[in-house]
C-alpha cells in the first residue's frame, strides 16, 4: 500500500517536471519561462521527494523532509533574483505584453 | 515503471539543454541551468528509492544548496553589482 | 536570547540530518557532538541572526503558521494545473504584463514570505519589492491594472494570515 502510494506521487511529480520543461521551451520571453518552469518544477520535485518520504526508512525520510523545506524556500527566491536581474540588465518584455507599470514611472 | 520515470526526467533534461543552447539572452540560459540543477535532485531521489541507501539523499541536498548559491551569484553578476552587497 | 534561538534551530537541523536513533536506542555520541558544534556556531553567528527575537515566543504565531500550510498547498496545486493548461494549449492563451500592488506588511520576513507565496500561486511572480509596501508583480494573464482591484485579487488571500504570523 505504502509502496503504491509513493510510486503514484513520483509519477505525478515527474509529469509536472515535464510540463515545466515544455513551458521552458514554448513560452515567448524570459519572465514567462521563469514563471512556468519555477512553479511546475518546484511542486514536481516536492511530489517526488514526498514519495521518497513516505516510502523510506527514518533517516531517508528526515533528509527528504529537509530537502522539501529547503527547495520550497530557495526556488521562489531564485526566480525573484533572476527576474529582477533581467529587469535591471534591460531585457524587454514580450512585444504583445499588455501593461508595464515599471516603465511608466 | 521506474524506467518510465527516468525516461520522462531524461526528456525534461533534453528540453532544458535545448533552452540553454538556444536562449537569445544570458538570463534564458541561466534559467535553463537552474532548472537542470533541480532535475538532478529528482534523479538523486529516484536513485535513493531504487537503492535504499541514504547517501544519495545527501548528494541531493548538497546539490540543491550549491545550485541555489550559484544561481544567486550569477544573477547578482547579471544585475551589475558586486558580490559583497 | 538570539544566540539561544539559533542554537536550538541548529540542533534541530543536526538531529534531522544525522538521525541518532539506531534500532530504538539513542546514540549519545552524535547528540553530544552536535550540541557542542551548535553552541560554538551559535555564539559566533548569533548577532546577525534576527531583528525581533521576541516574535519567536508567541504560541499563536505557530498555530497560524500551521493553518497557513494547507492554504499554500491548495493554491500551489491550482497554479500547477493552470500552468499545465496554458503550456499544453496549442494557441498559448497568455496576456503577460507587470502590475503594481500594495501591501500592509512591513517586516522583512513578512515581505519575503509574501513574495515567495505570490511566486508559487497561479499566474503571478514577484519581480521587485519596494520596502515602503509596494510590490511589482509579473502576471501571466492580466485582467485589470488598477492597484486596488489587483491587490484584492492577488494579495488579500495571504495577507490576512501572514499579518498574524509575522507582524
Amino acid at each position: 500500500m505504502r509502496e503504491t502510494l509513493s510510486l503514484i506521487f513520483m509519477v505525478i511529480g515527474c509529469f509536472f517536471n515535464l510540463f515545466g520543461c515544455i513551458g521552458l521551451v514554448r513560452l515567448p520571453d524570459v519572465y514567462n519561462r521563469l514563471q512556468a518552469s519555477t512553479k511546475c518544477v518546484t511542486l514536481g520535485t516536492c511530489c517526488v521527494l514526498f514519495g521518497i518520504l513516505i516510502s523510506g526508512p527514518v533517516n531517508i525520510s528526515f533528509k527528504a523532509f529537509l530537502t522539501i523545506v529547503f527547495i520550497l524556500i530557495s526556488s521562489p527566491t531564485v526566480a525573484h533574483a533572476l527576474s529582477r536581474a533581467s529587469i535591471k540588465s534591460g531585457i524587454k518584455l514580450w512585444e504583445k505584453s499588455v501593461v508595464n507599470k515599471m516603465e511608466e514611472e | 515503471m521506474i524506467t518510465f520515470l527516468l525516461v520522462l526526467l531524461l526528456f525534461s533534461c533534453f528540453l532544458c539543454l535545448y533552452r540553454i543552447s538556444r536562449g537569445p539572452s544570458p538570463a534564458d540560459r541561466v534559467v535553463g541551468i537552474d532548472i537542470l540543477g533541480i532535475i538532478v535532485v529528482n534523479f538523486c531521489a529516484i536513485v535513493t528509492y531504487l537503492a535504499k541507501v541514504d547517501f544519495y539523499m545527501n548528494i541531493a541536498l548538497s546539490w540543491a544548496l550549491l545550485s541555489f548559491i550559484g544561481t544567486l551569484a550569477v544573477s547578482k553578476f547579471l544585475e551589475g553589482r558586486g558580490f559583497d552587497e | 536570547m538570539k544566540k539561544g534561538i539559533l542554537i536550538i534551530l541548529l540542533f534541530i537541523c543536526w538531529i534531522l540530518l544525522t538521525t541518532p536513533i539506531k534500532s530504538y536506542e539513542i546514540d549519545w555520541q552524535i547528540l553530544i557532538v552536535g550540541l557542542v558544534i551548535s553552541i560554538i556556531s551559535g555564539f559566533i553567528f548569533g548577532e546577525g541572526f534576527t531583528e525581533s527575537p521576541h516574535k519567536f515566543f508567541g504560541i499563536k504565531r505557530y498555530l497560524w503558521a500551521i493553518a497557513y500550510i494547507p492554504v499554500l498547498i491548495f493554491w500551489c496545486i491550482i497554479a500547477n494545473f493552470d500552468v499545465a493548461y496554458r503550456v499544453l494549449h496549442p494557441n498559448l492563451p497568455i496576456r503577460p504584463g507587470i502590475v503594481k500592488v500594495k501591501t500592509r506588511l512591513r517586516s522583512k520576513s513578512g515581505l519575503t514570505a509574501l513574495a515567495n507565496s505570490i511566486t508559487l500561486t497561479p499566474g503571478t511572480m514577484s519581480v521587485e519589492i519596494d520596502p515602503t509596501g509596494y510590490l511589482y508583480i509579473h502576471w501571466i494573464n492580466v485582467k485589470t491594472d488598477d492597484i486596488e482591484k489587483v491587490t484584492e485579487l492577488i494579495v488579500r488571500r495571504f495577507e490576512k494570515i501572514l499579518e498574524r504570523i509575522f507582524e
